[in-house]
């Protein structure tokens, strides 16, 4: 299969899975985050299946070595903690509890061109974009390095 | 919170972890979707990131066409309010390099410190808003 077909395939069935779990709808998102109003614990058993899979497999793709095309993977290797960490997933749980989208269903919700999945798709690439800009200028003066591609070192 | 949501939860979730285990296998990169998404614009990756994310609008597509109610949304969220959930996922996830994919799935299977303190955070905050804006009834 060629690479794009692949990267295609993969692509899909991520967002098939989604679609199916109830990732990408707000019902579903608001019903999990709430307790109060009627806990609907179902999609803490996303994350459940997801990793159930993808420990093992994660595991077995590094014995592997090479990947098929991109070469030795390339994972996080970093284990300190800082501010950025920190206030930057604090900032993630307000918008995903605000709106009940994450970066994932926003983009694969997209594709009904509902007003509320545009929107809210527009505004995270442009929040995504302040923050490659701010960088730039910046050039990781933030914290003294050069934020975020060395977030991922290759390792064997 | 009926037996049929777990199995499709469930399900779904395993559907989310082999993606990102064939990610991995295919081109040893993270399935972190904030990631993809924001370095889409560089042509360092494109082979893969492009024809990844093409993958995930026909995903959409599919789902419109055969699980519309996959997209439920009666949550009455205005649409500022999405303008600033959107910026607010755009910003945090970028300074926190990952969102539930990145950090939620492909970290927390590798067990790194750093995604188990990014999704502890993202969930409380998530569960502190989501939980405020329902008491206050401003759906």
């Amino acid at each position: 299969m060629s690479r794009f077909l692949l990267n295609t395939a993969l692509g899909l069935v991520f967002a098939i899975g989604l679609g199916i779990s109830g990732m990408t709808s707000p019902d579903k998102v608001v019903a999990f985050l709430d307790p109060f109003s009627g806990w609907d614990a179902s999609l803490g058993f996303v994350m459940l299946g997801a990793i159930a899979v993808h420990f093992f497999g994660q595991r077995w793709v590094r014995q592997r070595g090479m990947s098929l095309f991109g070469g030795l993977p390339r994972l996080p290797d970093r284990s300190d903690f800082d501010l950025r960490l920190v206030g930057g997933s604090a900032l993630f749980g307000v918008g995903w509890g605000l709106g009940g989208f994450c970066p994932g269903p926003g983009v694969v919700a997209s594709t009904t061109l509902a007003a509320e999945a545009l929107v809210f798709t527009g505004g995270m690439l442009l929040g995504m974009w302040a923050v490659s800009l701010f960088e730039a200028q910046t050039a990781g003066a933030l914290d003294g390095r050069v934020p975020p591609a060395e977030d991922s070192l290759p390792t064997a | 919170m009926d037996p049929q949501s777990l199995i499709l939860a469930t399900l779904g979730g395993a559907l989310i972890g082999a993606a990102s285990t064939g990610l991995l296998y295919a081109e040893g990169r993270i399935a972190g979707i904030s990631g993809i998404v924001a370095e889409l614009p560089q042509s360092e990756g494109s082979e893969w990131r492009r024809p990844f994310v093409l993958g995930l609008l026909l995903g959409g597509g599919l789902l419109m066409l055969f699980m519309p109610e996959a997209f439920a949304n009666t949550t009455g969220r205005s649409l500022p309010m999405l303008l600033a959930a959107g910026l607010l996922v755009g910003v945090g996830t970028r300074l926190s390099n990952g969102c539930t994919s990145g950090h939620g799935v492909c970290g927390l299977s590798r067990l790194s410190p750093r995604s188990g303190i990014a999704v502890a955070t993202f969930m409380v905050t998530g569960f502190f808003t989501a939980s405020l804006l329902g008491s206050l009834g401003a759906a």
